[in-house]
């Protein structure tokens, strides 16, 4: 039996079990990571799962079920247990649940893909994270560590109004750090990213990372950071390089504008949002050069598809135009409890999850300055790079950040290396107070994006450049 | 034998055979969750799962590989021990491999209640109804979850075991006009999950965190819930205890030394949910971490305590290597197993919070904590919020609803000798956030700590 035909039992069966609307995806997935740390491979894990997963509308309340077999019997008995769960949500229910309407969508979609991640030898793979590593610790990390993954995705999707869709997704990407331990602390220094650099790519996007060439910077830098003087606290312009603001869009816009978040679905778990339906399309995010979209169609970014897990084919909106808030992140359902028309970010990590609202690309298009000119035109002030850690509160307002390095800016040029730099604020006035922002984009990839109960870990893209803040606190410590 | 153990078997020939003079461990897992999520009062998320997976490593010719698969019937088997084999072939070396875990006794432990492990999707919904009906017309969100792990290990070595284990948990708050109240429980059976009792106790607090008043960033004296204490748990249990980090210079771990204060005794329990060995195969036990205030024991997979000079401690994570071993049930002795704390009126939890909010003179009581980072594992630094609820103590009373802080805090300096004021009379047992069949629970008390670094409001 073929995927599309397990899929469609299972949708089959749970309309036979009663329910009004039924989807199904099977998939087949592949992941391969290694570790290696200090010249040494700590870890080669292959994984590879398949299965089905069914998600079924009986009356107002919602089912899902998963599970790996796919041959006619499992398959049905998938779709009949989303169906049972299903009707046991609606005893406590209230209103009637619907999807927005849409055209049942075919076709196909892949990635591209020049080298196959899986078609590299490990004994390559390894020599590549043995030398990266072995290099960082040489030039003073007293811990190296260096990492890549590899993703494989086949799915197909079938829905009771007809959609039928495959999809092949290729994801790899990798990372080196140096960590020096000091009396009573730790300082870190991450290439290209903290957690790694990744994207819906091959492995020739591992090798374009060249982690080899940037391995002695790594560990030398890690070292410096230990005898380097603590990073000022009080109010500063701040000037971010793009790694870190890539997180800052991941986390005060990217999650703020998921759909589910601000109708409450999330409230008991990841949070709400600040941000209020009826402001959609006047409220002020931030500066006019703010202007962020929600693009799925980035050839190469992390958060890239030809359909997401819906059935909605991939397609660019404007999420902030000129710093006010005009979209958001959504689903069929959540679009239709919101009165909106637009649904086209829903996805799951894996057949065994339920399908929900996550983001693609969620980036800044460019801006009118180069970074050599933002740092030039700023007379006093801090350059950050490289996140270490962040916090928001559950509404995404409150945010605290900490990079692995900061650098003085004084009289236009970069100068003292600090280190355990941090810095916070509030969503909108920080986004109000960008005045500068470069055209040197990058699509940072993510991951490890957690959300939703069950757990899942979502690939976000986020195109960013360096940019420069007004009036910042820096300087958080305990 | 169960099919479980006929597929570790199965899978441990198909190796040796495949390549004479392995080493190979293999744990087969069948996983039953079901999780119950609601928000606005009513069911909206609402998932299962029964997924049997195979993890397969081996280990050839100084070579290590892992991997693991779903598909099992003879050919998806047969596939993924071909898969594996051909990695090892090629692995680079692997200078760490500790060996296999050797045969040894498994720990007697009480089988799990099946009406739990069984637990039909009508049930977790009665119990998300009586939640919400608790909660009194409050807008209520959270989950309910059961979940049962069935398990076989084998290995090369001669070494067998099984396990059987499951427990239940909910995860709840109350809402009205912008304030939320939580409470959260985790016991081994449904019978005992109160969904009324807990819904009644968020609502309270909801309704007693109407128009909190912002109080200036500072050090203040605490009393942190046991919802609260939880994150302190989970990240000493990550970080600080876990033996990986220690081995490589980034806790504040040294066994012997007194690091806490002698009112801390904290013990890592997986037996009491059944879970009795790890993915290594070494057996686990009640482990005391901290007895007293002194750092009495580290977490160990094999790899690290082979590195380390040490005996394992049966801490081994499936596929979280990279993180190391980590207590997962760890929790902070009360300083009376026999209280059963009773419900009180207002925002404090139960009894045993409030007999220590009693003795606070000017203070802040804290329900949760949220979205906690590392600054530095080494000093155990993080930034986080308050979430769910937090009020003014003034002597011994709570006067008034506070806004949400953001903290800075070192949390070994927080539980430093002469640091804790009081530990709560009764601990409460807590679902940890992840979804799997084998997911944390923490048992906290309440604390008073004499410090907390809030460094930033509401506002900024």
């Amino acid at each position: 039996m073929s995927e599309f035909e397990a899929a469609e039992r299972a949708v089959q069966a749970a309309l036979d079990a009663g329910a009004t609307y039924a989807d199904a995806r099977v998939m087949h997935r592949r992941h391969e990571s290694m570790t290696a740390r200090n010249g040494d491979v700590e870890r080669v894990h292959q994984e590879a799962d398949s299965g089905i997963g069914v998600r079924a509308l009986v009356g107002s309340g919602w089912g899902f079920f998963a599970a790996p077999g796919l041959d006619d019997r499992a398959a049905r008995s998938a779709g009949t247990r989303a169906a049972e769960i299903a009707a046991a949500s609606a005893l406590v229910s209230r209103g009637a649940s619907a999807l927005i309407p849409a055209d049942p969508a075919s076709g196909s979609w892949a990635s591209a893909c020049t080298l196959d991640p899986f078609s590299v030898s490990l004994a390559d793979k390894g020599d590549l994270l043995v030398r990266a590593t072995n290099t960082v610790r040489e030039h003073g990390a007293d811990l190296a560590t260096g990492q890549y993954q590899a993703w494989e995705t086949r799915k197909w999707f079938v829905s009771s109004e007809g959609h039928r869709i495959d999809q092949h997704v290729r994801e790899a990407g990798a990372g080196i750090d140096g960590t020096a331990i000091g009396d009573g602390e730790t300082q870190i220094r991450s290439y290209p990213a903290a957690r790694g650099q990744y994207a819906t790519r091959g492995w020739e996007f591992v090798d374009e990372l060249d982690l080899e060439a940037h391995a002695a910077r790594v560990g030398a830098e890690c070292r410096e950071l230990l005898s380097a003087p603590t990073c000022p606290a009080g109010e500063t312009t701040l000037i971010l390089g793009s790694e870190q603001l890539a997180l800052q869009i991941h986390e005060s816009v990217g999650h703020a504008i998921e759909l589910d978040r601000i109708l409450g679905w999330e409230a008991a778990y990841a949070g709400t949002s600040w941000l209020d339906l009826d402001q959609l399309g006047s409220l002020r995010y931030g500066s006019e050069l703010m202007n962020i979209t929600i693009d799925p169609t980035i050839p190469g970014a992390l958060g890239s598809f030809g359909f997401d897990d819906e059935g909605t084919p991939a397609a660019p909106r404007d999420a902030v135009r000129q710093g006010t808030w005009v979209g958001v992140l959504a689903g069929r359902d959540s679009a239709a409890v919101a009165g909106l028309d637009y649904g086209g970010s829903v996805r799951a990590d894996g057949w065994a999850r339920l399908p929900m609202v996550r983001m693609t690309n969620v980036g800044l298009e460019p801006g009118p300055h180069t970074f050599d000119e933002i740092v030039a035109a700023t007379d006093d002030g801090i350059y950050m790079e490289t996140n270490r850690s962040w916090s928001i509160d559950d509404r995404r307002l409150n945010f605290q950040f900490g990079t692995e390095v900061a650098y003085e800016v004084k009289h236009g040029e970069l100068g003292r290396l600090f280190k355990n730099p941090t810095y916070t604020g509030i969503g909108p006035q920080f986004w109000g107070s960008m005045d500068m922002l470069s055209s040197e984009i990058v699509a940072w990839g993510t991951p490890n994006c957690g959300k939703g109960q069950p757990g899942q870990v979502g690939h976000t893209g986020h195109p960013a450049a360096p940019a420069r803040f007004r009036n910042v606190r820096v300087g958080v410590r305990a | 034998m169960t099919d479980l153990e006929a597929l570790a078997g199965q899978a441990v020939d198909l190796a040796g055979t495949a390549l004479a003079g392995v080493e190979v461990a293999v744990q087969a897992d069948r996983h039953r969750v079901g999780l119950t999520r609601f928000a606005n009062s009513v069911i909206h998320q609402n998932v299962a799962e029964d997924v049997t997976t195979v993890h397969v490593q081996l280990h050839h010719d100084g070579r290590t590989a892992a991997g693991s698969a779903t598909v099992l019937d003879d050919d998806g088997l047969r596939a993924l021990v071909d898969r594996i084999v051909d990695a090892v072939r090629i692995a680079p070396p692997d200078v760490g491999w500790p060996g296999l875990a050797p045969p040894a006794g498994m720990p007697e432990v009480d089988a799990p209640d099946p009406a739990t492990a069984d637990a039909a999707p009508q049930a977790r919904a009665e119990i998300v109804r009586s939640f919400v009906d608790g909660a009194g017309g409050l807008e209520a969100a959270g989950f309910c979850r059961t979940s049962h792990w069935e398990g076989a290990f084998a290995n090369s070595a001669g070494h067998a075991a099984t396990v059987d284990g499951g427990e239940c948990g909910l995860s709840g708050i109350a809402r009205i006009d912008g304030a939320d109240g939580v409470a959260r429980h985790a016991p081994l059976r449904l019978a005992e999950l109160d969904g009324a009792a807990l819904g009644a106790r968020a609502a309270a607090k909801a309704r007693a965190w109407a128009d909190p008043i912002e109080l200036p960033p500072d050090r203040y004296e605490v009393v942190l819930e046991p919802t609260a204490v939880a994150d302190l748990v989970e990240a000493l249990a990550g970080v600080g205890f876990n033996g990986k980090f220690v081995n490589e210079g980034r806790s504040f771990a040294r066994p012997g030394e007194d690091q806490l204060d002698p009112s801390i005794t904290m013990v890592d329990d997986p037996l009491a949910l059944g879970h009795r060995y790890d993915a290594d195969g070494t057996p686990r036990r009640r482990l005391t971490l901290v007895d007293r205030g002194t750092t009495a024991a580290l977490t160990y997979d094999r790899r690290a305590a082979a590195e380390a000079g040490v005996e394992a401690t049966g801490h081994a994570a499936m596929g979280r290597f990279a993180w190391g071993p980590t207590a997962r049930h760890l929790g902070i002795e009360a300083t009376d197993a026999a209280v059963s704390p009773d419900e009180v009126d207002g925002p404090i939890a139960d009894s045993s919070v409030a007999a220590i909010v009693a003795d606070v003179e000017r203070g802040v009581l804290v329900s949760d904590l949220w979205y906690t980072r590392l600054l530095d594992p080494r000093t155990l630094v993080l930034t986080g919020l308050t979430r769910n609820g937090v009020w003014l103590i003034e002597d011994g009373a709570v006067t008034s609803p506070l806004r949400n802080f953001r903290f800075t805090q070192s949390y070994v300096q927080a539980l430093m000798p002469g640091s804790v004021l009081a530990v709560g009379g009764a601990a409460t047992p807590l679902p940890g956030d992840t979804y799997t069949a084998t997911s944390p629970r923490w048992s906290c008390p309440a604390l008073r700590l004499a410090s907390w670094n809030f460094t930033g409001g509401a506002s900024g």
